[in-house]
């Protein structure tokens, strides 16, 4: 079971990307170590905004935001990189024109000494890395491509891992593929935070979930609270699941 | 059910008792690469069909193909009846096929009203000189109403004076979707309509797709939501790797083993919370 | 330094025929870029045939000179349609590129010995066109108030110039407000969503090149007016670049921005260079020989261009909301 310690502490962040118009409002969030949380929440909640906050890809207006006590708000992608968070955005997270191993080699850009030893850790996870290593990553699907992102954000030995939408557009045996990898990864000790739109998966597999809405953290709790919630069915997940 | 769809057969690439789009022999190549190789297709009129299958099974190259955004290597095919074969992407838009994109193109730099207006097809205030002689304000605030209604179905009327850039991907999505069902079309192809949708809006849209059909026109749609296919759909078809390989109500469809080991994936009904670790 | 004329040719310039006339290649400008998003660099010679066709068609073809610019307006619509069909098929890269040729082509067709019966070659065509002012309806006499100071021909010329900026302006207006300019600002932003639409954007984007070509047509006619003589050297890449100033300063896709962009931009023209030349003769620009000094205004030139575009790429009157989701 994980440890109660935060890792990653968003305290009421107020944050936007044009002047004036604030997308989060007074937003806060825990993750503690090892933990799997999910975000949910309905379209323009602000979810990728949150976490683009906690990647300082975002200007944060009001609160702060701290890893492990330390103040991080702001502060630029590539010094939080150096500390051990991973992002893996939702589009455009492979460069095409390189290979799948060039890629992961720009995973450990900051770090390059460590290629073998992490090549090895991910191509453990994503075997099919390993085998088609050599293929241009433009050439591979959508499925094949967020396996390329993921592996490469891993390939930092992130303590946090950050993840924008992993299943989106994958056919339904690929998403499974990728939940079920998450919580592979998880269950390593990387403490992840991942935003989902289909959020009956993402409550399954994730330990506490919150559920934005209006840029707010409106709900949380467990996963398994939120999925047996009448109210958060009607509100957010809908149950054409058991229709 | 399956009786008012088929003639004979139900097989990949079997005949409709009313098809509104029928296409023979469609081939893309994309150098060695063969994306779409469809031998026959026929879609049903005035019902709700699904194109599923695997991502680069080429579902969105044939969308391009039969709506004129893309040129095949080989085929044809009509449309009510009319060759559409080599016709323009703006033109198919006009005979009453419209399509929406996967990769969303809303114009940012416009606001969602406007966006909305601008997929009315029946504005002569778009041609140069009906434009400055100032006749077509009628037309404009009947479009107008138009638009504010489906925006409020959309749950995007709070967003009408604010510019399409600014909304989230998936209100974009909603955006684009609205847009296309302004011109009234008869088929109408949606490519994943619902992708970075919340479910519970989602489930309140497929009580408008299905008021579609209701009113005649016919949907053909690419998703990967199973539990929407399953919901409204009237019929499934499945490619993979460029051709079809499956077609039939979605309940038998998505119990051929076949497709369950391409697409469904096997842990499809499972609750992944409680699987064992390690698989 | 004599302040008083430095201020009178400032402001003077600002109802000066010139800048009308490149205020009116600005509007075209707007229509193509600021609206439709096509990449025009070659808007000189839009100017330019306005210009000589008008000028052929009154010493060559000895038309009436109201008939003659209406001829040059023809040539200016068949010109935009050699340049259009071939290349807005194609990407908006190509566009530029072709323009940028196509603007070098046809000076140099102007200029060149072997035309020189009808274009004057090099040395172009001068002294025609005085019927202008035989069309004036203002009184003889000399009108002068504040830095202002015109015969009534010049005055004429004025009213003429200007009137057609006001024209241009009210035309764009009204066409931009309307569902056509919808299609236009579509077009700008993704025109293959607007294909799905139903829109054949072939044809506007051919219309938005047509009109925007005439409006800087009509700029390269009120240039022959205000000059009597149209020479190649006038239609060079630097004018373009002139116009393409005046526009990103005023705003590209703005109504006011033309307008506001060719008067702040010539009146700093000229008032730099009423400085500069000040400067020099008082000693304080010992590096510089005085036919440098003119060409110091034009590395200001550039470099204005450049921070505008890094630094308020919106311009004086452009909507800023509107730019920030390019890309």
């Amino acid at each position: 079971m994980a440890k109660e310690t935060p890792v990653v502490h968003v305290d009421n962040v107020t944050a936007g990307y044009l002047p004036g118009i604030n997308i989060l409002n007074e937003c806060s969030l825990t993750a503690n170590q090892g933990e799997l949380i999910g975000i949910i929440g309905p379209n323009g909640a602000g979810k990728s905004t949150l976490l683009k906050a906690i990647f300082g890809l975002v200007n944060v207006r009001d609160g702060k935001v701290t890893l492990n006590g330390e103040n991080i708000t702001n502060l630029k992608a590539n010094k939080l990189v150096a500390k051990g968070v991973a992002f893996v955005p939702q589009s455009d997270n492979v460069f095409p024109s390189l290979t799948i191993e060039e890629n992961l080699q720009m995973g450990v850009f900051q770090t390059p000494k460590r290629f073998n030893e992490r090549f090895e850790f991910v191509t453990g996870i994503f075997p099919d890395l390993g085998k088609r290593r050599h293929q241009r990553a433009g050439s591979l699907s959508g499925g094949e491509r967020q396996m390329v992102a993921m592996g490469r954000a891993l390939m930092i030995d992130p303590s946090v891992l950050l993840l924008d939408e992993p299943s989106a557009g994958l056919s339904p045996v690929r998403q499974d593929e990728t939940f079920i990898r998450v919580k592979e990864v998880n269950e390593a000790g990387v403490t992840v935070i991942m935003v989902e739109q289909n959020a009956r998966r993402c409550l399954q597999i994730c330990d506490r979930a919150y559920v934005l809405d209006q840029g707010k953290d409106a709900h949380t709790g467990t996963g398994r609270e939120l999925l047996n919630d009448p109210k958060m069915v009607e509100l957010y997940l809908g149950n054409l699941a058991e229709l | 059910m399956a009786n008012d769809i088929v003639v004979g057969k139900i097989e990949p690439g079997c005949k409709k008792v009313d098809p509104i789009l029928i296409a023979d022999n469609v081939t893309r190549q994309f150098g060695g690469l063969t994306a779409v190789d469809v031998a026959h297709l026929e879609i049903p009129r005035g019902k709700i069909t699904a194109l599923i299958g695997p991502n680069g099974a080429g579902k969105t190259t044939l969308f391009n193909l039969l709506t004129g955004f893309d040129k095949p290597n080989t085929g044809s095919w009509q449309f009510e009846g009319k060759n559409l074969a080599g016709v323009p992407s703006y033109k198919v838009a006009r005979r009453g096929m419209v399509r929406t994109f996967q990769l969303t193109k809303s114009l940012n730099a416009m606001t969602v009203i406007e966006n909305m207006r601008l997929g009315a097809q029946k504005q002569s205030g778009e041609n140069l000189f009906a434009g400055l002689i100032q006749m077509w304000r009628g037309q404009e605030a009947r479009i107008t109403a138009a638009a504010d209604s489906l925006l409020t179905r959309f749950k995007l009327d709070a967003k009408r004076e604010d510019y399409a850039g600014s909304l989230s991907g998936g209100q974009r999505k909603l955006l684009e979707m609205a847009r296309a069902l302004m011109s009234e079309p008869k088929l109408i192809m949606l490519d994943e309509p619902m992708a970075g949708v919340n479910p519970a809006l989602t489930q309140s849209l497929l009580e408008h797709i299905k008021g579609l059909k209701a009113n005649g026109t016919t949907v053909l749609f690419v998703e990967h939501d199973m539990h929407m296919v399953r919901h409204i759909s009237d019929w499934v078809i499945v490619m993979a790797e460029g051709k079809v390989v499956a077609e039939g109500e979605p309940g038998v469809v998505m119990k051929d083993q076949a497709v369950i080991d391409a697409y469904l994936g096997a842990h499809h009904d499972t609750d992944l919370g409680t699987m064992k670790k390690g698989k | 330094m004599d302040w008083i004329q430095t201020f009178n040719l400032t402001v003077g310039v600002i109802l000066d025929p010139l800048t009308a006339a490149y205020i009116l290649c600005a509007i075209g400008l707007s229509v193509h870029f600021g609206f439709t998003g096509l990449l025009n660099f070659g808007q000189a010679a839009f100017a330019a045939v306005g210009a000589y066709g008008m000028a052929i068609g009154y010493l060559t073809l000895k038309l009436p000179l109201l008939t003659a610019m209406g001829f040059a307006l023809l040539c200016v619509v068949v010109f935009a349609l050699i340049l259009g069909i071939p290349t807005l098929r194609l990407r908006a890269d190509y566009l530029a590129i072709v323009t940028i040729a196509a603007s070098e082509v046809f000076r140099y067709l102007m200029s060149t010995s072997a035309f020189k019966d009808v274009t004057g070659g090099s040395n172009g065509l001068s002294q025609f066109g005085y019927d202008f002012f035989d069309w004036n309806p203002i009184p003889d006499g000399q009108y002068a108030f504040g830095p202002f100071n015109w015969t009534a021909d010049q005055f004429w010329l004025r009213v003429f110039a200007f009137g057609l900026v006001g024209v241009a302006t009210l035309l764009v207006w009204l066409m931009m407000r309307s569902p056509w300019g919808r299609v236009l600002k579509g077009i700008r932003e993704d025109e293959d969503a607007v294909r799905s639409l139903g829109k054949n954007v072939f044809s506007y984007k051919l219309q938005s090149l047509i009109i925007g070509g005439l409006f800087a047509g009509l700029g390269g006619i009120v240039f022959v007016l205000s000059m009597s003589n149209v020479q190649p050297q006038t239609f060079v890449t630097n004018f373009t670049f002139m116009v393409w100033t005046v526009l990103l300063l005023g705003g590209a896709a703005s109504m006011l921005g033309p307008i506001a962009g060719g008067m702040v931009f010539f009146a700093l023209w000229v008032f730099v260079n009423e400085i500069l030349a000040g400067m020099a003769a008082v000693g304080w620009l010992p590096f510089l020989d005085p036919a440098q000094v003119g060409q110091v205004r034009f590395i200001l030139i550039g470099l204005a261009l450049m921070l505008l575009v890094i630094f308020r790429p919106q311009g004086m009157f452009g909507n800023k909301k509107e730019l920030r989701f390019n890309g």
